[in-house]
């Protein structure tokens, strides 16, 4: 593998692999010195053209975990606002003896036009809202710890689905790994085609709630809603909401699941974010372990062998 | 390919083995032996029933896995991580290191530097199948198996039904498969 | 002394294709048949078709204004390369064409280069602001006969109706880029499968035939000749066979790129994949080369768009629309289409030039017939790697096509001949 972009088109060994080391990073995160001499002497370049303090602080501590060097680039203090072009950014930074850049753009397809400019390994941070594949490795990841494995699982991802990342890399990676995923929102928030998707679609989260293992919630853009996208945000937390009912009426094992960062009180309610089959805090540390397991497959090894 | 240990050697030395990390360890107290996975951790486990069979109670071995630790990393297209098990902390203890075969040391040296960053064992001690020479540090092992002199290019395979087809050792010319 | 024979080509006369020679002589074809004698310059077709020079509807040659992605020159010599030996220079140039003077411009710079006819085409609107009409009868006066505020649909449905009027009093073509602003404003590619696996806002097809539709009734309302730009949808493909059936003068044209590639192609996010209107689904495409191959769509035109290295290697979104073609549009046809020689003169040449009402392009082969030929070798197997435009953007470089130009002739001179 020598870059990691999108989780479509991954196959189930690949993905598996990675989760399996993923889980022996999350031991090594454990000891008293949590950290390995795997990337010493490399250099890892967070590029992130789109404001993101927690994924960049997660692939830098995931960086350091593994001794890498770090260097961070966010486009407010840099030359970018005097025009420089995308292209000349990257390659400048490469010619500062960069081994690995993490990307984080607003715009689809721009960690593959890097992939294309440049000659080391890439790692999609974000790219429009097309994918974000370490982000579904992690929850993957916290999945298999709770369950052993997602093969049979029922998964609902509810919420903003059509123009999210997470859900796009989240939805290819869970079918792949035998989850059955069921998307859940209205109309005008889901896929244009999910036919032609691994998925089934309900627009009614109540009639879905009792089979299901886990519920992945998307957070509600505020800035989309009232009035365009859809009514208002008191009537999408009535339908699409995880309120203190909802939850009550989940199996007993059942787990609640976020990208972060949450809107309480919007897409899942106070108390529900507390409980402890809430699981988005463990989420954030396995995203560290997962990204480690990306860099040190990336990185650790000669590719050219 | 030419066996050098048939399964009842392999079995032998393993319960020779047992016998002497408790004689030198004058019993089994503070003693906690970790298999360098892949094939060292199925020769701890072995080591360790033995050692149950020898004390009338019940040792389990962990393992230890090296693969982030390793120098050569630039090499080696793939390296794969494995799982690493600590049953007990280590501060203290006599660690025994358990691996199929030492050859350059440079696996050992790996081994140590990962026990640095879990703990302060009080000693460690090292425990191989087969030593077959050629060593590029000084590293030396407490318990071998059996000794084989071979030349660099040959290769010496160890295999354990856990994981393999067979039981025993077996050494091969550098064109053989 | 003649100037020039062709010889050994399959020759589209009056009569239809037939295995003879042409020569040449003052600009003039005055020979067919075997036997012409000497020549200063001879092209052996060995049974290549020779026809007439290709003629496109719809070139942008970004003279004036914006010459570092092309300029008349580059672009003629790309139109050469490719067959033509007439195009018509879209007007949204900088400044754009809206008044005589800068028609003239136009044509007085080609005609300086001298290697392809540049026919200037006009604003319906001043500055292409969609509010006023155009200066018109200038336009008209400088030579233009076709008349469109390219890369913007005129809006005002009131405005776009007196516009085609006036041009219909003259018998003039009106032409429109026709895609809903609306519906279109926040795409950047077709609305579909592929779009909704990417995370990017598309553009429905019925962007397309909603403008399409308007303007049919506008068309018919005021008698204008309209003439579809760049079709894309199947459905446009319907409402322009229905606008014919009911003996409307209406006319149309696809690109080369639509006839090709479709949205699939697009999942690279390579921004050579990058136009507007976008690359639409499999079955709109096949619902194009049926179109084509019927006639219901009238000719190829390129949309010949060049754009800077700099300004198309970046993420997709913020890329310029637009691909190079003039090299490879008839290849692309000959590659995609069942077309035979009269069909794919008629689509190239023949048709554009009657839409122009032009007699000196597009005509058969014949005695006394202005010497704008193009002998064509529609088996020859090839893979562009590089272009005489000023730009590189091209969806083609690397894909194996078949047929290729081998010679283009301007009035008796050769302007360009493969090496």
């Amino acid at each position: 593998m020598r870059h990691f972009l999108t989780t479509e088109g991954m196959d189930r060994t690949e993905l598996e692999d990675l989760l399996d080391e993923a889980d022996a990073f999350s031991e090594v995160l454990t000891r008293p010195i949590p950290k390995v001499p795997a990337l010493r002497g490399k250099t890892v370049a967070t590029m992130f053209f789109e404001p993101s303090t927690r994924t960049r602080m997660s692939f830098e501590k995931a960086a350091k975990a593994l001794s890498a060097d770090t260097m961070s680039f966010s486009p407010s203090t840099s030359s970018l606002s005097k025009g420089e072009s995308l292209k000349d950014t990257a390659l400048t930074v490469r010619a500062m003896g960069v081994d690995l850049m993490v990307v984080r753009h607003k715009e689809t397809g721009a960690p593959w036009r890097l992939a294309e400019w440049l000659d080391i390994p890439i790692v999609n941070g974000g790219d429009g809202a097309h994918q974000h594949p370490t982000q579904a490795l992690l929850d993957c990841l916290t999945i298999r710890q709770r369950f052993g494995s997602l093969d049979g699982l029922e998964i609902a991802i509810v919420g903003d689905i059509r123009h999210s990342r997470v859900a796009r890399s989240d939805i290819f990676a869970m079918a792949t790994l035998g989850a059955s995923v069921t998307l859940v929102g209205p109309r005008t928030l889901l896929p244009i085609d999910p036919e032609a998707w691994p998925v089934t679609i309900s627009h009614d989260l109540d009639a879905v709630l009792d089979r299901l293992d886990v519920v992945y919630l998307l957070r509600v853009q505020t800035e989309r809603g009232g009035g365009s996208v859809f009514p208002s945000l008191p009537e999408y937390t009535e339908r699409y909401g995880m309120t203190d009912r909802r939850f009550a009426r989940l199996k007993s094992d059942a787990i609640v699941l976020h990208p972060g960062p949450m809107n309480r009180g919007v897409e899942i309610s106070h108390d529900v974010a507390d409980h402890e089959r809430a699981l988005i805090l463990q989420q954030v540390t396995n995203g560290v372990a997962a990204r480690m397991a990306v860099l040190f497959q990336l990185l650790g090894g000669d590719h050219d062998a | 390919m030419r066996p050098v240990m048939t399964e009842d050697d392999l079995a032998r030395a393993t319960r020779r083995i047992a016998h002497e990390i408790v004689e030198r360890n004058h019993g089994l107290e503070d003693v906690l032996i970790l298999g360098i996975p892949t094939r060292g951790k199925p020769f701890a486990d072995r080591i360790a029933v033995a050692l149950s069979e020898i004390e009338g109670r019940t040792i389990v071995a962990g393992s230890l896995d090296i693969g982030m630790y390793r120098d050569d990393l630039d090499t080696r297209p793939r390296t794969r991580i494995g799982p690493t098990e600590i049953p007990e902390p280590l501060d203290g203890k006599v660690v025994i290191l358990a691996d199929d075969v030492l050859f350059t040391g440079r696996t050992i040296r790996a081994a140590l530097d990962a026990l640095a960053d879990i703990g302060r064992p009080a000693a460690v001690q090292l425990a191989v199948v087969v030593d077959r020479g050629h060593r590029q540090l000084p590293i030396r092992a407490d318990y071998v198996g059996k000794n084989i002199p071979t030349a660099a290019t040959e290769h010496v395979a160890v295999r354990f039904s856990e994981i393999d087809d067979e039981d025993g050792v077996w050494m091969m010319n550098g064109g053989d498969s | 002394m003649l100037d020039l024979i062709i010889t050994g080509g399959e020759v589209l006369t009056e009569d239809g294709p037939a295995f003879t020679n042409v020569g040449v002589e003052n600009g003039t074809v005055t020979a067919i048949g075997d036997n012409l004698g000497d020549a200063a310059v001879t092209i052996d077709a060995d049974g290549a078709w020779v026809g007439p020079g290709f003629v496109d509807l719809h070139t942008h040659l970004r003279e004036p204004g914006q010459e570092w992605k092309e300029d008349i020159g580059s672009g003629s010599a790309a139109a050469a390369a490719g067959g033509y030996t007439a195009i018509v220079a879209m007007p949204n140039t900088d400044p754009v064409i809206d008044s005589g003077h800068l028609a003239r411009f136009v044509s007085d710079r080609g005609k300086q280069v001298g290697i392809v006819d540049v026919l200037p085409s006009g604003c319906l609107t001043m500055g292409r602001a969609g509010k006023t009409m155009a200066h018109i009868d200038e336009l008209w006066e400088a030579g233009v006969r076709l008349f469109t505020d390219d890369g913007d649909a005129v809006g005002d449905a009131s405005v776009l109706r007196l516009v085609m009027e006036y041009v219909a009093q003259y018998g003039g073509v009106v032409s429109q880029h026709a895609v809903d602003p609306s519906l279109s404003r926040a795409g950047h590619m077709h609305e579909g499968s592929v779009s909704s696996r990417l995370g990017m806002y598309g553009i429905p097809s019925e962007a397309d035939d909603v403008v399409i539709a308007r303007d049919l009734a506008l068309a018919r309302l005021t008698g204008v000749h309209y003439h579809v730009q760049h079709l894309s949808t199947a459905g446009g493909v319907a409402l322009v066979a229905g606008a014919k059936a009911e003996g409307m003068p209406v006319t149309a044209e696809v690109t080369p790129h639509h006839l090709m590639f479709s949205h699939a192609d697009v999942a690279s996010t390579d921004s050579n994949f990058k136009m507007m209107p976008p690359l639409r689904s499999e079955s709109d495409r096949e619902a194009l080369i049926a179109g084509l191959e019927s006639g219901i769509i009238d000719a190829v035109a390129t949309d010949h768009a060049p754009h800077a290295a700099l300004e198309k290697e970046v993420p997709f979104e913020d890329a310029p629309n637009g691909v190079l073609g003039l090299e490879w549009a008839a290849s692309v046809v000959t590659t995609m289409t069942g077309l035979g020689i009269t069909e794919f003169f008629e689509r190239m040449s023949i048709a554009p030039a009657r839409i122009l009402g032009r007699s000196d392009h597009g005509q058969h082969v014949a005695q006394g017939s202005d010497a704008n030929l193009v002998v064509y070798r529609p088996d020859l197997e090839w893979t562009p790697t590089t272009s005489v435009s000023r730009s590189r953007n091209a969806p083609y470089f690397g894909r194996a096509l078949t047929g290729a130009p081998v010679a283009t002739v301007l009035r008796g001179v050769v302007t360009w001949e493969r090496a």
